[in-house]
């Protein structure tokens, strides 16, 4: 008669990175920087402690929030902030499909791929801040400098996703319409745009979003929009009035949301 | 399949002429919107400035070029602080998110009625306003330095990881997190081996790609006050010393590039 023994095993975890001296690596990695970059944040912490009361003070006066003194400044803002949304999420659409496709590896030769790719790279580098600075210097205060620092960034986001999106689809579809003898034209029309569509549409409402959200910080420096108005009531310590332009802003964002879900849905 | 008879002959057509007639509408109607929308403002544009732009881009270039290479030196620092800024922000920003977004899922909250709108309100109020609105305010409260910029862009990206982490985990697949529980396994162990290995990919993605907008957004931080190379930027601006400010500019783009490199290298490599 034998005897079987049973060994209780216990199952362990697989760890998530396979070979030990990676893991080691990181994490001794993670901890020098972190190191590294603690020490040489130098903080201040009798200021911090002394602006906190500060901040509770910087906070109460917030409420309750002003909707009705500066009405007409406010409505004012937005509305032009709204305009200058549709107006640069437009041009910027526009100007970054051609773009898009040409920075696409499947549908462009390589001189012009490296070239999109140049204007995707250089649109995308810079805030829509620094944008808007050299914009307001070239063509004068206004809405027309923001609308085309909006249209300008709107370019490297859009078109950049679009060339993507173009280097993943199913290059048999549009292969299939080729070879019927498709011109050029027809190719893109109908080989490649059902099939990039449906997820463009979605960004493009996402990017309206952005474009309306960028719009309110634009107008700091002087581009047009509910931003020049935020700015003056920061800049005359009128809080309640800034309070009730940042939950505008937060209103129009949440009802821009919900919308962009509903017509999404519409549209598939 | 929509086929019109045309001089007795059958041509194919993408649409159906009713569907074909409410799309021409839509275009119709958005263009009308753009154009009333130009209108305004272009009211509201002093178009002798515009028309004069090509001069004073001239003349910008002009003062522009070359970089003043000398100054190269004193931006290490900055540039440093910069990239701190970024990476301690995206770190706060993604350990306040977890929670929220575990809260925000339809299928993880406690509470439905009660703790979702809450996570949802502070996912999209993070989201609206600006890290530079959230500098300003900061940079009042705690004095100016780095450190309100490593708060702002924590607290601006704590909206941005939640929200998608949050659209993940309401995508995960069931069974398996069924599966677990079927064995006896606690709400912490569920967590841990059912739903944590679903969403692991996508909240590295997720990381990488915030830190990466971060990078760019810290740039800025600077015009206010709160530290990175947009102190030097500013000053650069404000004196009018243009040489400086177009090696800053290049030494921008030098570091978005190379951060957009290194983030898609390593989503690369985890999905």
């Amino acid at each position: 008669m034998s005897t079987v023994s049973i060994v209780p095993r216990l199952w362990e975890k697989p760890p998530l990175i396979k070979p030990a001296w990676v893991r080691w690596a990181l994490g001794i990695g993670a901890v020098v920087y972190l190191a590294l970059a603690l020490g040489t944040t130098d903080v201040n912490w009798p200021r911090v402690w002394e602006g906190l009361p500060r901040g509770a003070r910087f906070f109460a006066a917030f409420f309750p929030p002003d909707f009705t003194g500066h009405r007409d400044d406010i409505v004012n803002g937005i509305l032009e902030s709204l305009w200058m949304t549709v107006v640069s999420t437009v041009i910027g659409i526009a100007i970054s499909i051609p773009v898009g496709i040409g920075a696409a590896k499947n549908t462009a030769p390589r001189p012009v791929y490296y070239f999109c790719r140049g204007i995707l790279a250089v649109s995308r580098s810079f805030q829509e801040i620094i944008l808007a600075i050299f914009f307001v210097k070239l063509f004068g205060f206004g809405p027309f400098a923001g609308v085309v620092t909006l249209s300008f960034a709107t370019i490297g986001f859009y078109g950049k996703l679009l060339a993507e999106d173009i280097e993943d689809m199913d290059f048999s579809q549009a292969e299939a319409v080729r070879s019927t003898g498709a011109g050029w034209l027809q190719w893109i029309n109908y080989g490649i745009q059902p099939q990039v569509m449906p997820r463009m549409i979605g960004l493009g409402l996402y990017r309206f979003d952005i474009n309306f959200r960028e719009s309110a910080v634009i107008g700091i420096v002087g581009a047009g929009g509910i931003g020049a108005t935020l700015d003056t009531a920061f800049a005359r310590y009128e809080f309640p009035s800034a309070a009730a332009i940042l939950l505008v802003i937060v209103g129009i964002v949440m009802a821009l949301e919900y919308s962009s879900g509903y017509i999404r849905r519409w549209v598939q | 399949m929509a086929v019109a008879l045309r001089y007795g002959r059958k041509v194919w057509h993408r649409r159906e002429r009713g569907a074909q007639f409410a799309i021409w509408l839509a275009w119709l109607a958005a263009a009308a919107i753009f154009i009333y929308c130009w209108q305004l403002i272009s009211d509201k544009t002093i178009w002798a400035f515009v028309t004069d732009a090509p001069t004073q881009a001239a003349d910008l270039a002009v003062r522009m070029i070359p970089p003043d290479w000398g100054f190269i030196a004193k931006l290490g620092r900055p540039l440093w602080d910069t990239i701190n800024i970024a990476t301690l922000g995206t770190a706060i920003g993604i350990a306040v998110a977890v929670p929220v977004a575990y809260c925000a899922a339809r299928n993880t909250t406690p509470s439905v009625a009660l703790v979702r709108p809450v996570a949802l309100f502070i996912i999209v109020s993070s989201r609206s306003i600006n890290s530079l609105i959230w500098a300003l305010m900061l940079v009042t409260i705690l004095g100016p330095g780095v450190f309100a910029g490593i708060l702002a862009i924590g607290l601006r990206s704590i909206g941005f990881c939640a929200k998608l982490l949050y659209e993940a985990i309401e995508e995960i697949d069931e069974s398996q997190v069924e599966a677990v529980r079927a064995t006896g396994a606690s709400g912490a162990q569920v967590a841990a081996y059912g739903i944590v290995p679903q969403v692991l990919p996508a909240f590295a993605g997720i990381s990488v790609f915030r830190w990466d907008i971060n990078i760019r957004e810290s740039t800025v931080l600077g015009l206010v006050g709160a530290g990175g190379i947009g102190l030097p930027l500013n000053s650069a601006i404000t004196t009018l010393a243009w040489t400086k400010v177009s090696l800053i500019l290049l030494i921008i783009i030098a570091t978005v590039v190379v951060s957009e490199w290194v983030s898609a290298k390593v989503r690369h490599t985890i999905i």
